[in-house]
């Protein structure tokens, strides 16, 4: 008898980054998220190759074009798929140079706001004392205050502008991360690893940046997910307002703003469209980031 | 419970101040004062005049004592745009917005609490389930664009309720509000359904995790036994637990409500002081600017107190641990 024995192969060891990706598939909805949010970034950065037409170059404008329903067609042959607003532009284009700007808006002032903030909860969570009162007090003051009234308040101040409005983001944002931050830093500082870098007598820097961060990030992770959409949003209500971005630079919050007197009149896409195209992006990072905070929560995993 | 409260209060005096200072460093500071409190049409003369009067020749401390003196007599300057106190442009906007605000907080716990006590009883049923869903969108979605859709579908399309302004007005302690006649009814419905729906959204899940956390107590279970009817054990006993949380998040989330109006009011073009503010951002009345400011800092502070006080007195658990 020499049949061969059915030994089963030894089961493949598992990279993490394996068993992230595994857990994240889980969730068809939160992977549609995420195929949404690639393929909004790709438009995003790809704007100037992707769009039909360029709609700040004036020279590429028609005015006779103005208001024209989705699906016409221009005198040159330029199908408007999503028709076109009062100075002629392709509504397509627009969305997708809007996009560019809202995400670089929203994802910039996240990541320098993810920055501050993280780098200050660590250090409120590891000097302790009077250095930890006075960050988490402002952090307690800042998120007392809704988001909307302190953009209103600081731009109120600087008036418009991109940089502006990044300013006032970061400094809406920064507290959320220095909360998490702080909260993380507090269990992981007690662990062994902390005591042996402390033992080695590493800089204060090394230990805090270099063993304390990587082991928080997880739940800064989430928070930055979120927090990019909550930017998007602000950035756009901002806009909207005509407090945000200046219209040179038209993101889709001003693109919704510049088409809103049209829709009492019935021509709903300069609106809409834009309008859908942040909402989507919106909806998609949040469907990411919901199902993230459950891929990542240590509590949850088995 | 006299020190905690006299504690809380020296708190909110401290928090005001450092607004004061806030505030007062924007504008002088960050803003060049001359410009940002005399009106770009004043001559030479009274230029210097102004500047006299304003006491912007004074060292900066001075200033902001001066500062503070006129906000504590309610003198925060006249807008340049309505040559009016501007404290007293903004109180007369007042009114608008808050009947705007308490109906939609109103409206959010007419409509959160059922919605949320029937997700929280049939938590796999699809109505439960659809509005958990909703609720996420309730969140996300900017109250800008649910505002354009709803002007969209139920002022354009359909034609069923109006889309701006405050319509008619009846008078009430000297007062003029909406709510006492059909037309303005008509016209709060929409904005107050928009600056609704992300307190609704809030008010449904706290409403329905509480539900969720409440059926399996013990005391729950008790009353089953001593034969009560679902809907009193419902409604009386797991209600009283219920309510403590949401009872703070509505008074915490009345002074968000009162911010976002902004965004409410001008989609709606509702004459509130949010609207106000927008408009005079955009034209740089800053006497106003700033006065609001001060104005919602107050409201935000007394707002948290109240709240912070009410607790107290609805939860007794919390008395107990104030006072070890």
């Amino acid at each position: 008898m020499s049949a061969a024995l059915d030994i089963p192969a030894p089961p493949k060891e598992e990279t993490p980054f394996q068993r992230f990706a595994r857990e994240f598939a889980d969730s068809k909805l939160a992977v549609l998220g995420l195929v949404i949010v690639l393929l909004v970034a790709v438009l995003a950065i790809a704007a100037p190759w992707i769009a039909p037409q360029n709609p700040y170059d004036l020279a590429q404008l028609d005015i006779m074009d103005g208001r024209l329903p989705p699906g016409s067609v221009s005198a040159d042959g330029l199908t408007f798929w999503l028709g076109t607003d009062d100075q002629g532009r392709d509504m397509l284009s627009g969305i997708i140079y809007g996009l560019r700007i809202s995400l670089s808006v929203g994802v910039g002032s996240a990541v320098i706001a993810g920055v501050i903030g993280s780098a200050l909860g660590l250090i409120a969570a590891y000097a302790g004392g009077k250095i930890e009162t006075a960050i988490m007090r402002l952090v307690d003051l800042q998120l007392s205050f809704p988001s909307i009234l302190v953009a209103l308040m600081i731009l109120a101040f600087l008036g418009k502008g991109v940089a502006n409005v990044m300013l006032a983001l970061v400094i809406v944002e920064w507290a959320r991360y220095a909360r998490t931050a702080r909260s993380a830093a507090l269990v992981e500082r007690r662990r062994e690893y902390i005591e042996a870098a402390e033992c080695l007598a590493l800089p204060r820097w090394r230990v805090l940046f270099r063993h304390l961060l990587p082991n928080c990030m997880p739940p800064l992770i989430v928070i930055g997910t979120i927090q990019i959409a909550r930017a998007i949003t602000l950035e756009a209500t901002l806009s909207f307002l005509g407090l945000g971005v200046p219209i040179t630079e038209p993101s889709l919050g001003l693109l919704i703003a510049n088409g809103y007197q049209y829709m009492l009149s019935g021509k709903y896409w300069i609106s809409f469209y834009p309008g859908i195209a942040l909402l989507v992006t919106i909806v998609a990072i949040n469907l990411v980031g919901d199902h993230l905070r459950d891929v990542l929560n240590p509590r949850l995993q088995r | 419970m006299t020190t905690w409260l006299l504690r809380r209060l020296i708190q909110a005096v401290f928090v005001v101040l450092v607004m004061t200072v806030i505030v007062f460093i924007g504008l002088h500071v960050i803003g060049d004062p001359i410009d940002i409190l005399i009106s770009p049409e004043a001559d030479q003369a009274e230029r210097a005049r102004a500047v006299a009067a304003l006491g912007l020749d004074q060292p900066l401390w001075k200033q902001y004592g001066l500062f503070l003196w006129g906000g504590l007599h309610g003198d925060l300057g006249r807008s340049f745009v309505f040559n009016e106190p501007a404290l007293q442009l903004i109180g007369g906007r007042m009114p608008a917005t808050m009947e705007l605000a308490v109906t939609a907080v109103l409206l959010s716990v007419v409509i959160g609490i059922p919605l949320g006590l029937y997700a929280g009883l049939n938590p796999d049923s699809l109505l439960g389930r659809t509005t958990m869903a909703g609720s996420i969108l309730g969140f996300s979605l900017p109250t800008f664009w649910v505002g354009l859709m709803l002007i969209m579908v139920f002022a354009v399309q359909l034609g069923w309720l109006p889309s701006t302004g405050r319509g008619e007005t009846a008078e009430l302690f000297g007062v003029q509000w909406s709510f006492l006649t059909r037309d303005g009814l008509a016209h709060m419905a929409l904005p107050a359904l928009n600056l609704s729906l992300g307190n609704i959204a809030l008010v449904l899940r706290l409403t329905r995790a509480g539900v969720r956390e409440n059926i399996h107590m013990d005391y729950v279970r008790f009353a089953r036994a001593k034969g009560l009817s679902p809907a009193r054990v419902v409604l009386v006993h797991v209600m009283k637990n219920i309510l403590i949380p949401v009872v703070t998040i509505i008074g915490l989330e009345f002074g968000s409500t009162i911010a976002f109006s902004v965004v409410t009011e001008s989609v709606f073009a509702w004459p509130g002081m949010g609207k106000l503010i927008i408009d005079s951002i955009n034209v740089l009345d800053r006497p106003v600017i700033v006065a609001y400011l001060m104005i919602i800092v107050f409201l935000f502070i007394t707002i948290n107190l109240l709240v912070d006080l009410l607790y107290t007195v609805l939860d007794p658990r919390v008395r107990l641990e104030n006072r070890q």
